[in-house]
């Protein structure tokens, strides 16, 4: 596409992005703010996170949250990738409509009915709900935007470099572990930190799903939001926002490394 | 891979598995489950609702379990106004949430695209950021700015647009600002994308035989960045009809989308045939636009396959 953009060009592009961080930023700030108050600056101060420390039910939530994450977004990964590598080196294989079709579908349905459907399917099998009927729950939903990740890394790289490995003899499992999954190895991470990070955000889901004894922190957040705005959950969801940044940060330098270190592998296979 | 041998087909086998048993057991077997209850009737009883299917019984138990199936939940979505209206108000909220965004979204695409080559991936990033954060965390947001005491009213008064701090939240307007806040990344990455792929040289030909910068947008660009368009309206559209937290967040109470309908039968009236009937009523609703959406996705992903 044509470049040198035009002034609306720039316009459009940094109102957009105004528009997206300055809620958050907003509400970063006012975490600081000392008074309870949202349109009265009290000066900076770190009160509210000092009470958070003191809030037991948040901090069980959010150890509950980053429990189901981990293991929803491990699980995810894994299912999520073979899926992708079904997609897209298979070929055709029975039942392949119907496999896409699962396969997608969970990206765009409305959460009300995965989740209720979810809770259903327990309580007609009388599983008791909780920890792990969330945790399946997220990895349902969220092995879907690993495949998506996963398969559209596949699609865009050199096929010829397993087309090679196997012709010199090397069995299909072993190009898979020696060849493929490197190269498709920051898109797995990139997977596994979405999952993560979708499991750790999820109301709705975790709300159908969920049972005695298993709040998660954003069923905790809701309860506290629709009585009002408080300094407190300011300072939980900047903490959360500082969470992700981070993993984001981390997750692309690593990704960056990692190309780096091709390209030189590349180079010096040249040489 | 062009040469199957038995040993091969042994792995593609056990690859797809996995993941096939698992979305058959997670994804779709509760659909039927869904759809049973929802020809079920409510009960006071744990789980509540009747008629209850007994395995044990056999095929006089499966006869019993039919003959008491009942549409009733259906005759009260068609009968109530209310589940009707919900329908209706999600529908418009999702259309007018979806044209918004495409005002909003394909210019800030558009000028990703025309950014210096170095300055893409950052962009795109910077798009993408405010997904990985938490949507409730996103909508808190605006109760900040938009209650009676919030930021905004704060703001218009020092500027004195206004003299009286304005009610902003529980309102049409706060759900829509939501709504596009919420799913913008969802409108901006997939026309970008299209737009990214775009042949410039058409442009140039375009400028070349004399045709202005903005006919050769209208004739060029838009009609190539159609499938970008399209994806990115079903991604916001579908979802939008069944939103739950948004609406429940910044919206009024004197008109509830479906989500809420939904949530509100299940929650709070423990009525899960009724909700169940909602649920399935609403992906009867959507069915043409996923499937759409997946053609679309199946294109995108799996095009380039030879």
């Amino acid at each position: 596409m044509n470049r040198g953009a035009s002034s609306f060009n720039v316009i459009s592009v940094a109102l957009g992005l105004a528009f997206l961080y300055l809620p958050i930023a907003i509400l970063v700030i006012y975490s600081f703010n000392a008074s309870r108050l949202v349109t009265i600056w009290g000066g900076w101060s770190l009160v509210w996170y000092r009470e958070l420390l003191h809030d037991d039910a948040v901090l069980r939530a959010a150890w509950v949250s980053l429990r189901v994450a981990a293991l929803s977004a491990s699980a995810a990964t894994v299912l999520g990738t073979l899926a992708a590598v079904a997609l897209t080196r298979l070929g055709r294989f029975r039942g392949r409509l119907l496999f896409s079709g699962m396969v997608y579908a969970p990206l765009v349905m409305p959460e009300v009915i995965t989740g209720l459907s979810l809770l259903l399917l327990f309580v007609a099998f009388d599983v008791d709900r909780g920890f792990w009927t969330i945790a399946i729950a997220h990895t349902t939903l969220t092995m879907c935007f690993v495949t998506v990740i996963v398969q559209s890394r596949l699609v865009t790289f050199d096929r010829s470099l397993e087309e090679a490995a196997m012709d010199l003899g090397c069995p299909p499992a072993k190009t898979f572990v020696t060849i493929t999954l490197p190269l498709i190895a920051p898109a797995i991470a990139a997977g596994w930190m979405l999952a993560f990070s979708l499991s750790l955000d999820d109301l709705v889901i975790a709300s159908f799903t969920t049972g005695p004894g298993a709040t998660t922190l954003p069923i905790r957040i809701y309860s506290e939001v629709r009585l009002g705005v408080k300094p407190e959950i300011n300072a939980v969801c900047t903490i959360m926002i500082a969470f992700v940044a981070f993993g984001t940060v981390v997750s692309s330098l690593i990704a960056k490394r990692g190309a780096v270190r091709r390209d030189r592998a590349a180079l010096g296979a040249q040489v | 891979m062009s040469a199957p041998s038995g040993n091969r087909n042994w792995s593609a086998r056990g690859i797809v598995l996995l993941p096939y048993v698992w979305l058959g057991i997670f994804f779709l077997a509760p659909f039927v489950i869904v759809l049973k209850i929802s020809l079920s009737q409510t009960a006071l009883a744990q789980p509540p609702y009747v008629p209850l299917f007994d395995a044990a019984a056999g095929w006089a138990g499966l006869m019993d379990f039919v003959s008491q199936l009942s549409a009733d939940s259906f005759r009260l979505l068609s009968s109530d106004s209310i589940y009707l209206l919900s329908y209706l108000k999600s529908l418009q909220v999702a259309a007018i949430s979806t044209i918004v965004l495409l005002v909003v979204g394909y210019p800030i695409a558009y000028g990703m695209v025309r950014a210096p080559r170095a300055w893409q991936p950052p962009l795109v990033m910077a798009v993408v950021l405010p997904f990985w954060t938490s949507f409730l965390i996103r909508i808190y947001a605006w109760i900040n700015i938009l209650q009676r005491d919030g930021i905004l009213n704060d703001v218009l008064m020092r500027l004195h647009a206004i003299n009286v701090p304005a009610s902003w939240l529980s309102s049409d307007t706060a759900v829509y600002i939501g709504m596009v806040y919420s799913y913008l990344p969802f409108m901006v990455l997939p026309i970008y994308a299209t737009l990214e792929k775009m042949d410039e040289t058409l442009l140039e030909a375009a400028a070349d035989l004399g045709c202005p910068r903005w006919k050769a947008f209208w004739l060029v660009t838009l009609p190539l960045s159609l499938s970008g368009i399209a994806a990115g309206a079903l991604l916001c559209f579908i979802p939008i009809v069944g939103e739950f937290v948004v609406p429940d967040l910044l919206g009024g109470s004197e008109s509830s989308m479906i989500g809420q309908t939904l949530w509100t039968e299940f929650f709070s009236n423990r009525d899960w045939p009724v909700a169940s009937a909602i649920a399935i009523a609403l992906l009867g609703l959507l069915l043409v636009p996923i499937l759409f959406y997946e053609r679309l996705q199946q294109r995108a992903l799996e095009g380039s396959r030879g």
